[in-house]
């Protein structure tokens, strides 16, 4: 059996070396990228995969990193810890030599750990959980984390007196909205509003509100914060106008994207502020460049995932300039080159102008805060 | 005596390819042959041979419906994780406290057992099934609502979140909820692995042959009669049901000490009908077939990654085939007369 198996995988081996080599080793930088590409999760993984190979493409016309190519190989996850470990290992099977995910939070805990072994660099778009990049100083980030998401939002909500009663929505069988919603109750302590209702759902149920802005009705909140994904948001939103519930909403990140979602009427959602780093509307040359490509390429507007993601193709080119890399080098001499070159670059991405990285490997951004009048985006 | 011979003979083959494949691997693994796919997926691959074996003890040889096996393995995970987790400092010799880890995982697991067992084991046939069902949704909600955190001054324990327990700024998170253990050690090695495996089946071999296991099968093979000759119904069918639980335990051990993190979500539906579908296409009743057929099922869609898009539809068709080829009657007629002559022995034993 176990020989049947070798033969399997050597014939399979060797059908990837011919598939996928374009180029001969150690001409290009070769970069692997993880995600859910199917089941439940598959939206973040896919607006990963399209922008990461968008960027690629347009790093390569524009004559590559150092002279070299890069090469770029999504591997699926579907959303599971133990395959993202698996996918892991057939990239370095492949010669991966820069890992830029993985994209959801469980599997980047696994594969963070895998890779700090391996001294792989590593560089999350999305993954916000304060464990993905704690596993060594390989691991370095994209998005914000989420304590710093709540910080944020607590703040925002504090110091520009939006309320005073405070009700939170927010998904407690997911890593992102309940991280946000942990450092935004630490937080909120010292903000002049007190929360006065904390209701969580979970991933087995949510499709029906109704208790939960119920019980935020009745304490009598003036602003539900919402640290969840748009498309459980937009039902909120839907269920608390029909129940006559209208409180100001706040939102995060992963609100981005609720003016796209079918069937839901966008009038609701009128004067929902939500902090962001990136929205596919504003009206900057790069963000422009980007959304319109993408449009063009994939048929859909882009999300904030496809953007973080983007951007980490061209943080990666900064540092593998800055670090003066040769598509030689193999993977952990890379590492430690980009570690240290990973300090010293400034990036203009689309999710902030100016990002830098110091030795906590969190991005320094500041969150835009927009509201959304007459169904666009508008800073605030 | 003849019977003995056979079954004895049989039992051999099984260890015998398992030890082959462990000496095959590592003889790879030395002269550098092996992929870092194939490393990744070794531990995995004792993880749900365990699992597969351990079912099919209730599946196969007690003759019940169980589609909740995957709640075995979250307890044996969870418990196993927790005490690596607290122990951490107390315990810094790795062998040691993966060891006492995998037994606190079975015990935990058996202990549920029991107590499913008890009330559940008094149903029959599809109500079994359903009920199993339920058990395991039932034992991944619970955990996800579990919050511990562990300071200076002993644990601490909440339902609703981590700020409600009081804790040092100091004292660390065990569990948190849905987001479940993260930073367990990674102790889970190949070799542990395959002991584990050669463990479980020492185990369940030596059971299903023994007096206990004969009068397991004859409740299997006729409820009506067993009883009528003083067989104790309750009592056999529970002690199946108990080791099965342990054993599903054990392979949760494994599997949370192979990766940095762990989620109750792992363990839900699909992983209990996971490990049925390598009972049944291995063959129900039919250990050595469990331990093939896990072992296939779970490389395949790995092994398959460069075919990227088409690995999911590929792996379904294989699938079907594998039932086909293993419970369609024209296709055991076919196997009976070509293949039969060149494997007649092992297809016998294999029914």
């Amino acid at each position: 059996m176990k020989k049947l198996i070798r033969f399997a995988s050597i014939a399979c081996a060797s059908a990837m070396l011919f598939s996928t080599t374009a180029f001969a080793e150690g001409e290009t930088f070769k970069i692997g990228s993880i995600g859910p590409m199917t089941g439940a999760a598959a939206t973040y993984g896919n607006a990963v995969m399209n922008a990461i190979q968008l960027a690629v493409d347009e790093v390569n016309e524009a004559g590559g990193v150092n002279g070299a190519m890069l090469e770029f190989n999504p591997q699926d996850d579907e959303n599971d810890a133990e395959k993202s470990v698996n996918a892991y290992n057939t990239l370095k099977d492949w010669g991966m030599q820069m890992l830029l995910g993985t994209v959801t939070s469980a599997p980047c805990i696994a594969v963070s750990a895998e890779a700090a072994n391996d001294n792989m660099f590593l560089l999350t778009p999305s993954g916000s959980a304060v464990e993905c990049i704690a596993a060594g100083d390989n691991a370095f980030r994209v998005c914000f984390s989420d304590p710093d998401q709540g910080t944020a939002s607590a703040k925002y909500i504090g110091e520009n007196k939006l309320a005073e009663k405070v009700a939170v929505i927010y998904d407690s069988s997911d890593v992102y909205s309940a991280g946000i919603y942990a450092t935004f109750q630490a937080e909120a302590a010292n903000q002049p509003f007190e929360i006065v209702a904390a209701e969580a759902f979970t991933a087995d149920s949510k499709t029906d509100f109704s208790v939960q802005l119920q019980k935020a009705k009745d304490a009598g909140a003036d602003l539900v914060y919402m640290p969840i994904y748009y498309n459980e948001a937009s039902l909120i939103l839907t269920q608390a106008d029909a129940m006559g519930f209208a409180p100001k909403w706040f939102g995060v990140d992963g609100m981005d994207g609720i003016l796209t979602v079918e069937g839901f009427d966008t009038a609701l959602a009128e004067g929902l502020m939500l902090l962001t780093p990136f929205s596919a509307d504003a009206q900057d040359d790069l963000t422009k460049n980007f959304v319109t490509k993408y449009e063009e390429l994939y048929g859909e507007e882009p999300i904030q995932f496809a953007a973080d993601a983007y951007d980490g193709v061209y943080i990666i080119k900064a540092a593998l300039e800055k670090a003066g890399a040769t598509p030689d080098m193999d993977a952990s001499a890379l590492c430690d080159a980009l570690k240290a070159a990973m300090t010293e670059i400034t990036v203009d991405g689309l999710t902030g102008a100016g990002m830098t990285w110091d030795e906590t490997r969190e991005p320094s951004k500041e969150p835009k805060a927009v509201v959304i009048q007459d169904g666009v985006y508008v800073g605030m | 005596m003849k019977s003995w011979n056979k079954n004895f003979k049989s039992n051999c083959i099984t260890y015998g390819i398992v030890i082959a494949a462990f000496l095959a691997v590592s003889a790879l693994e030395s002269t550098g042959n092996l992929s870092s796919l194939l490393k990744g997926l070794l531990v995995p691959l004792c993880v749900y041979v365990i699992l597969a074996v351990s079912l099919n003890l209730v599946v196969g040889i007690s003759g019940e419906l169980s589609l909740g096996h995957a709640g075995f393995m979250c307890v044996g995970a969870f418990a196993s994780a927790f005490f690596s987790k607290a122990a951490l400092g107390a315990i810094p010799n790795d062998g040691l406290r993966f060891f006492l880890a995998i037994l606190i995982g079975a015990a935990f697991a058996a202990v549920f057992g029991v107590l499913i067992g008890i009330p559940v084991l008094r149903l029959r046939g599809d109500y079994l099934a359903i009920v199993t069902l339920a058990f395991g949704e039932i034992i991944k909600n619970v955990i996800n609502t579990f919050y511990i955190g562990m300071d200076s001054k002993g644990f601490h324990f909440s339902m609703k979140d981590q700020f409600s327990m009081g804790m040092e700024p100091t004292g660390t998170m065990l569990l948190s909820g849905p987001q479940g253990i993260t930073g367990i050690p990674k102790n889970s090695t190949f070799f542990i692995g395959i002991l584990l495996v050669l463990v479980t089946l020492f185990i369940v071999l030596n059971l299903i042959d023994s007096r206990d296991g004969r009068a397991i099968k004859a409740i299997r093979d006729n409820r009506i009669a067993a009883e009528s000759v003083g067989i104790n119904i309750t009592k056999y069918k529970l002690m199946a049901f108990t080791v099965s639980a342990a054993l599903a335990g054990v392979a949760g051990a494994l599997y949370s000490h192979n990766l940095a993190t762990l989620q109750a979500s792992k363990f839900n539906f699909n992983t209990s009908i996971l490990a049925l579908v390598f009972v049944v296409l291995g063959g129900i009743g039919n250990i050595r077939g469990s331990v093939i057929a896990a072992v296939v099922l779970t490389a395949l869609p790995e092994l398959l990654r460069s075919l990227s898009d088409y690995r999911m539809l590929i792996y379904s068709i294989v699938l079907i085939a594998m039932m086909l080829f293993n419970w369609a009657p024209r296709a055991l007629e076919w196997r009976e007369r070509y293949l039969g002559r060149f494997f007649k022995k092992s297809v016998k034993e294999g029914k």
